[in-house]
C-alpha cells in the first residue's frame, strides 16, 4: 500500500523556485526522511502534502485524497507538527489534548496519549509553564490524538539539546510500532540516519538520493590523496587508493623527488553528505 | 454542532483564563464606569449622570470585548501558528469562526448583565424599561465590532504591536463617539469625526434605548451606519484574513 505518492512536484514563489521536480513514494508504515539543508524545499514539500499549499505542478496523493482538495475523512486520519507553533498557552497540557481529542471522530484515549509522550507529570501544568522541548512533545502529542495513519513531522527536533533528541527519538520510534506512516524532515544525518527507513537526500528543490541510509552511507567513499608539486596542491580522488598511490611514489621514486606534505585520507560521512549538498550537480 | 458546542467550550475556558482579555476588556470597561460615576455628579442629557455613563459605556464594552479582545486573540493566535495548526485539524473554519463569535456574544452578554448590577448596586441606576431592545443592540453591536475586529486582526502584522495599534483606534474613537462622556462642547470638528464612527451609534442606540426608553428600531439610521461598518468589516476580513504568520 502506498500512503504517499508524488510525482514531478513542482512550486515557486515568485521568483524563487522552491520545489523543482520532485518525485518519491512512501509506504503505509514506513517511516520516510527528507533530509537536507535550510531552503533546501522540505517545508515546501511537506505543507503541499498536508494541505497547506497549492502546487504549481505535479501530482500528488496523500491517503487517496489530493490534498488541495481532499476528501471529509483526509483530516481525520492525519497527524500535524509544524515546525513552530505555541498551542494554547493558558490551558493545561491535559486540557490541550482533550480541546483536540474533540475535533475527531475517534480520538485516542487522552491519558494513554499524555503518557506515549512522556508529559504524565505535566499534565496539570499549563502550557506556558513548559520548556521548550515539553512544548515539541506537546505538539506530538497533539498530532496524535486523533489516533492518524500518517503523521508528519517538520524538524522535530531543531533547537533540543542533545538528551532531548535522544528522548525524541525514542517517540518517533516508538510511533513506527503503533504502525504509523511517518514522514520526517530533518537537517541532520544522525536524525534520519536514526529514524528513517528511507531517506530522500533534498537539495536546492530536487531530490539527489533516494535510498536507505545503509544505502546511502555505504556508497563507495573515494579516498583523498593531496601532495605539492611546485608550491601547488594537487588532489586526487580515487576508489584504488593502493594503485594510484604506488604509481605516484615509484614515479616521484624514480625521479629522485619528494612527495611534498603527501597525505592519504577517507573523508567521514559527514564530508560525503557535504559533499552531496554543495557540489554535486542535483539529478535531473 | 458537537464540534460548535466543543469549540465554544474551548473558547469560555480561553477568555476566562487569560489575564489579558479578562482584564482587559470585560474588567476594564465596567471598573471604567466606577471610576467616571465615582467622579461626575449631577445630570447628562436629561437624567442622572450614573445612567448617561451606564449607556456610554455599554458601547465601550462591547467596542473592548468584540472589537479589541477579538482581533489580538487572532493576531496572537495566528502569529503563534496555532491557527495555522488547527487548519490541519478536522474542525472545520466556519465553526471555529463561529464558536468565536458566539463566545464573545456570550461574554459581552455577561458583561452588560454586571453593569446593570452594578450600576443599580452602587449608584441606583434603573434597570432597562427595554430588556429586548438591549438584547438586540447586544447582537448588532457585537456583529459589527467583531467584524472589524476579524478584519483588523488580518492588518496588524505582529502580536507584540497588537494592542498598542488597537489602543491607538480605540480610545480615541471613544472619546470621540462620547463613550467616555457627552461630545457636546468638543470643537465641531471633532463632533464631525466622532460622526462616522460605528461607535457614536452604538452610543446613540444605547442612549435611545436605555435613557429615553425608546425601542431600537427607532433609530433606523444608527441601525444602518453600524449594520454598513460590519459589512466593510467582513470585507476587510475576507481581503486580508489570514490563517498562517506573517513571516511565514
Amino acid at each position: 500500500m502506498t500512503a504517499i505518492s508524488v510525482r514531478g512536484l513542482r512550486k515557486s514563489y515568485g521568483p524563487l523556485d522552491a520545489v523543482r521536480g520532485v518525485d518519491f513514494e512512501i509506504e503505509t508504515g514506513e517511516v520516510f526522511g527528507l533530509l537536507g539543508p535550510n531552503g533546501a524545499g522540505k517545508t515546501t514539500t511537506v505543507e503541499i502534502l498536508e494541505g497547506y499549499r497549492k502546487r504549481d505542478a505535479g501530482e500528488v496523493a496523500v491517503l487517496g485524497n489530493d490534498p488541495q482538495r481532499p476528501g471529509p475523512d483526509f483530516r481525520q486520519r492525519i497527524g500535524v507538527v509544524l515546525q513552530q507553533s505555541e498551542l494554547f498557552p493558558n490551558l493545561t497540557v491535559r486540557e490541550v489534548h482533550r480541546t483536540f481529542a474533540g475535533y475527531y471522530r475517534r480520538p485516542r484515549d487522552v491519558d494513554e496519549v499524555i503518557v506515549l509522550v512522556g508529559l504524565e507529570e505535566k499534565r496539570d501544568t499549563r502550557v506556558k509553564h513548559l520548556s521548550g522541548g515539553q512544548k515539541r512533545r506537546l505538539d506530538l502529542g497533539v498530532a496524535l490524538v486523533g489516533d492518524p495513519d500518517l503523521v508528519f513531522l517538520d524538524e522535530p527536533t531543531t533547537g533540543f539539546d542533545p538528551a532531548a533528541r535522544r528522548a525524541a527519538w525514542e517517540m518517533i520510534r516508538s510511533l513506527r510500532s503503533l504502525g504509523k506512516t511517518v514522514l520526517l524532515t530533518t537537517h541532520y544525518l544522525d536524525e534520519a540516519e536514526q529514524l528513517a527507513d528511507r531517506v530522500a537526500v533534498m537539495r536546492e528543490g530536487q531530490i539527489v538520493r533516494v535510498g536507505t541510509p545503509r544505502e546511502l552511507t555505504s556508497a563507495e567513499i573515494d579516498v583523498e590523496i593531496r601532495y605539492r608539486r611546485d608550491g601547488e596542491e594537487i588532489l586526487v580522488r580515487t576508489s584504488e587508493p593502493t594503485r594510484v598511490l604506488h604509481e605516484l611514489t615509484s614515479a616521484a621514486v624514480a625521479r629522485g623527488e619528494e612527495l611534498e606534505r603527501l597525505e592519504v585520507r577517507r573523508p567521514t560521512l559527514e564530508e560525503v553528505y557535504l559533499a552531496l549538498f554543495e557540489q554535486e550537480e542535483p539529478a535531473e | 454542532m458537537r464540534l460548535f458546542a466543543h469549540q465554544l467550550r474551548t473558547e469560555q475556558r480561553l477568555y476566562w483564563r487569560s489575564r489579558e482579555s479578562a482584564v482587559f476588556t470585560f474588567i476594564f470597561p465596567l471598573m471604567l464606569f466606577l471610576l467616571l460615576g465615582s467622579v461626575y455628579s449631577g445630570r447628562i442629557y436629561g437624567v442622572p449622570a450614573s445612567q448617561a455613563l451606564l449607556a456610554a459605556l455599554l458601547a465601550y464594552g462591547c467596542v473592548m470585548v468584540a472589537f479589541a479582545g477579538l482581533a489580538i486573540t487572532l493576531v496572537i493566535r495566528r502569529e503563534s501558528a496555532l491557527l495555522k495548526r488547527l487548519r490541519a485539524t478536522p474542525l472545520p473554519p466556519a465553526t471555529f469562526v463561529a464558536a468565536l463569535v458566539v463566545s464573545t456574544l456570550v461574554v459581552f452578554t455577561i458583561q452588560v448583565v454586571a453593569m446593570f448590577l452594578l450600576g443599580r448596586a452602587v449608584f441606583g441606576t434603573p434597570f432597562p424599561h427595554r430588556v429586548g431592545s438591549i438584547v438586540l443592540i447586544v447582537v448588532l453591536g457585537v456583529a459589527c465590532f467583531a467584524a472589524l475586529g476579524v478584519g483588523l486582526s488580518g492588518v496588524v502584522r505582529s502580536a507584540e504591536g497588537s494592542s498598542a495599534v488597537i489602543n491607538l483606534i480605540v480610545l480615541p474613537s471613544a472619546f470621540l463617539s462620547g463613550a467616555f462622556g457627552p461630545t457636546q462642547h468638543y470643537p465641531a470638528f471633532l463632533r464631525d469625526v466622532g460622526k462616522v464612527l460605528p461607535l457614536k451609534y452604538l452610543v446613540d442606540l444605547t442612549n435611545a434605548v436605555y435613557l429615553h426608553h425608546h425601542a431600537f428600531w427607532s433609530k433606523p439610521g444608527a441601525i444602518g451606519v453600524l449594520a454598513a461598518w460590519g459589512v466593510a468589516g467582513l470585507v476587510l476580513a475576507a481581503l486580508k484574513f489570514r490563517w498562517e504568520p506573517r513571516e511565514s
